[in-house]
């Protein structure tokens, strides 16, 4: 039962819901709460074949509130607790990770993006950027993990319990369709053993006495006046602006001399990353920009390419979600932008080839 | 205050004289759970969830662990702890409209899984929090804001027979009774039945209690009593449906 998940480091050959399974029980998932959606399913499929070997739990609900809500009940027993869902499942769950939000509860969701609005596909999209950065009535107090290959899968699911434990702000892993159904090469590892040092849950409610005296604790989402709220919320702010430059990542390359620099995000920026090489081996001067983290926004990091490039091209499987939040970083500059959105649909590195040389 | 005397241990004296409109049926369901909790001597190992409706006012009412959640969703929530960390006795307090409209899909399911959870309802006819409209409890004839010449059962259907529809789809181990504010040695004695099948990891324990909401039905004291006395167990039948710890049940 205590042995260890993974031992040392191993090479394998999974889907990205078998890799997203691994990497809790690696980060120490004590519980996952989930209800079944397409492309999410084979996360539970996994978990649940694995979790009791090593004393997991699982528990099933009637939807998505409830898995959120469960979740939450989880992580305030001080559990590592997790849920996974898509497209409407996360429509539901804003509702839970709203209060997550408010209530500074250290959630772990895992999203796999499929086709909206509505129920659209089960396959494929980018389509969950806004609802996953902004989503519920709320101020986006969350960190937004946007992965692009199965290895960033591994690490940033257990990065994303850490996360969240350290800054208690809800954490989702933003990944997609394919990502979840691809088969890829990675290597799975114990975390400990490489050095990661894994946060220790801590309980907010059901702590035992301590020397005989019980202190309870009353937490709350309401409040009785306004000013009451704006200092909740101010406080809330700091938090988040304080350790932004710390959640904060993203990737670049080839901007420098860049007359056109492709910004793209999760599994697109694989082949905006061809496209860029490719197109470099051509002798036009490409660059790589990719937010990584999606909430915070590398906004700072993004708005110096901006300075020093003549065109920005967001390229996603959207209408411009990921480009709104592109768009408000650099605000007030000059920069030219080009889009190529296809929500829904993936995109080649065929596509932004032609893209770029269309522009140039 | 005249209550003052018999506080319950567990209530928070901080958080007292309580929020509750004089005369509110809450204060009194409250009551007679603080009495229960004192009575099994559990107060340390209780995490108490509030619904948001009138409950909401509650998330300081105890000296116990306390969440206030969102409208619906304390079951789950409760749920949650209780998977995450079965030591905890787990307490999902919401009004009617919490439990048998916004929030029906997670009391049936936490029913039908037999969560080890208490689940406590405050049946008070009516949408109280946002000002009196009509919940699934509305007795037919029964004027609200949103009914205001009567609950028409054409239009609205009949009102949720709430512990019957519970016992219906819970199978061995689970505890349903409806109580009232208007006998509360009996409502105290559900709700410990309630927490002793907890405690003693039977099931599902649920327990509604009629209760007045004077403001929001427009009674002055005699009426309020009346409508708790005598209408509202003329449709909603006070007593045990289901007990476990007692042979030959059903
Ligand atoms: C999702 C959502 N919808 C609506 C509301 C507004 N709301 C707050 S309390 C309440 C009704 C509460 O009625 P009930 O559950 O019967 O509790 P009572 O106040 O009567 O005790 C409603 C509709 C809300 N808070 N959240
Ligand atoms: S509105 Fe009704 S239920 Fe709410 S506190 Fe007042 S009397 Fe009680
Ligand atoms: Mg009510």
């Amino acid at each position: 039962m205590s042995e260890k998940p993974i031992q040392g480091e191993k090479r394998v050959f999974m889907t990205g819901n078998e890799v997203v399974a691994w990497a809790a029980l690696a980060a120490k998932a004590d519980i996952m709460y989930g209800y079944p959606i397409t492309p999410q399913n084979e996360i539970m499929h996994y978990w649940t074949r694995m979790a009791p070997k090593f004393g997991r739990k699982f528990l099933q609900t009637e939807d998505e509130l409830s898995a959120g809500f469960t979740t939450l009940g989880g992580v305030l027993s001080g559990r590592k607790a997790f849920t996974a869902t898509a497209g409407p499942g996360n429509t539901l769950m804003q509702e839970p990770l709203s209060m997550a939000e408010m209530m500074r509860i250290p959630s772990v969701v895992v999203i796999q993006q499929r086709g909206g609005p509505s129920t659209a596909t089960v396959i494929y999209s980018q389509q969950e950027v806004t609802m996953t950065t902004f989503g519920g009535n709320g101020e986006g107090f969350r960190i937004v993990y946007s992965t692009s290959t199965h290895q960033e899968l591994f690490d940033y699911t257990i990065k994303a319990f850490n996360t969240a434990w350290k800054y208690r702000f809800p954490t989702f892993v933003l990944a997609d369709g394919y990502q979840a159904k691809m088969r890829e090469s990675l290597k799975i590892y114990d975390p400990e053993e490489k050095g990661v040092k894994l946060i220790q849950p801590e309980a907010t409610i059901g702590k035992p006495a301590v020397n005989g005296v019980k202190e309870p604790v009353h937490v709350r989402n309401t409040y009785n006046t306004e000013e009451e709220l704006f200092e909740v919320l101010t406080g809330y702010m700091e938090d988040y602006q304080k350790c932004a430059p710390e959640v904060t990542e993203y990737q670049e390359f080839d901007c420098d001399d860049a007359d056109i620099v492709v910004v793209s995000h999760g599994v697109v920026a694989r082949a905006a990353k061809v496209a860029v090489q490719e197109l470099r081996q051509e002798g036009l001067k490409a660059g790589f920009f990719r937010p990584v983290t999606l909430r915070p926004f590398p906004a700072d990091q993004l708005r110096s390419v901006a300075d020093k490039t003549k065109t920005l091209l967001f390229v996603e499987s959207a209408f411009g979600q990921m480009a709104k939040l592109a768009k408000e970083s650099i605000f007030g500059s000059t920069v030219n932008v080009e889009t190529l959105y296809k929500p829904g649909v993936g995109i080649t590195s065929e596509e932004i080839v032609a893209k770029v040389k269309g522009v140039l | 205050m005249s209550t003052l005397p018999q506080m319950p241990k567990s209530w928070r004296l901080e958080s007292k004289p309580h929020k509750f409109c004089p005369g509110c049926g809450h204060g009194l369901v409250l009551k007679a759970l603080g009495e229960a909790i004192d009575e099994l001597g559990i107060q340390d190992k209780v995490a108490f969830g509030c619904d948001i409706g009138c409950s909401l006012l509650a998330w300081d009412f105890f000296n116990v662990d306390t969440v206030q959640t969102h409208h619906g969703r304390t079951t789950p929530v409760m749920t949650g702890v209780k998977r995450a960390n079965p030591d905890v006795i787990c307490i999902a307090y919401m009004g009617d409209g919490g439990g048998y409209a916004i929030g029906s899909q997670h009391l049936v399911n936490a029913a039908a899984r037999n969560e080890k959870i208490t689940a406590i309802l405050v049946n008070n006819c009516n949408y109280a929090m946002t000002g009196g409209q009509m919940a699934p409890t509305t007795l037919p004839g029964m004027k609200t804001e949103t009914t205001p010449y009567g609950r028409d059962v054409e239009q609205s259907g009949y009102p949720t027979q709430g512990p019957e529809m519970v016992a219906a789809i819970t199978r061995d181990g689970a505890y349903v009774a409806r109580g009232t504010i208007a006998n509360l040695k009996q409502l105290k004695s559900y709700l410990k039945k309630a927490l002793e099948n907890q405690l003693a990891g039977n099931g599902f324990s649920f327990v509604e209690a009629l209760a007045s909401c004077p403001t929001n039905w427009r009674t002055n004291a005699k009426d309020t009593w009346a409508f708790v006395e005598q209408e509202m167990p003329k449709y909603f039948k006070v007593g045990e449906l289901k007990n476990p710890a007692e042979k030959g049940d059903e």
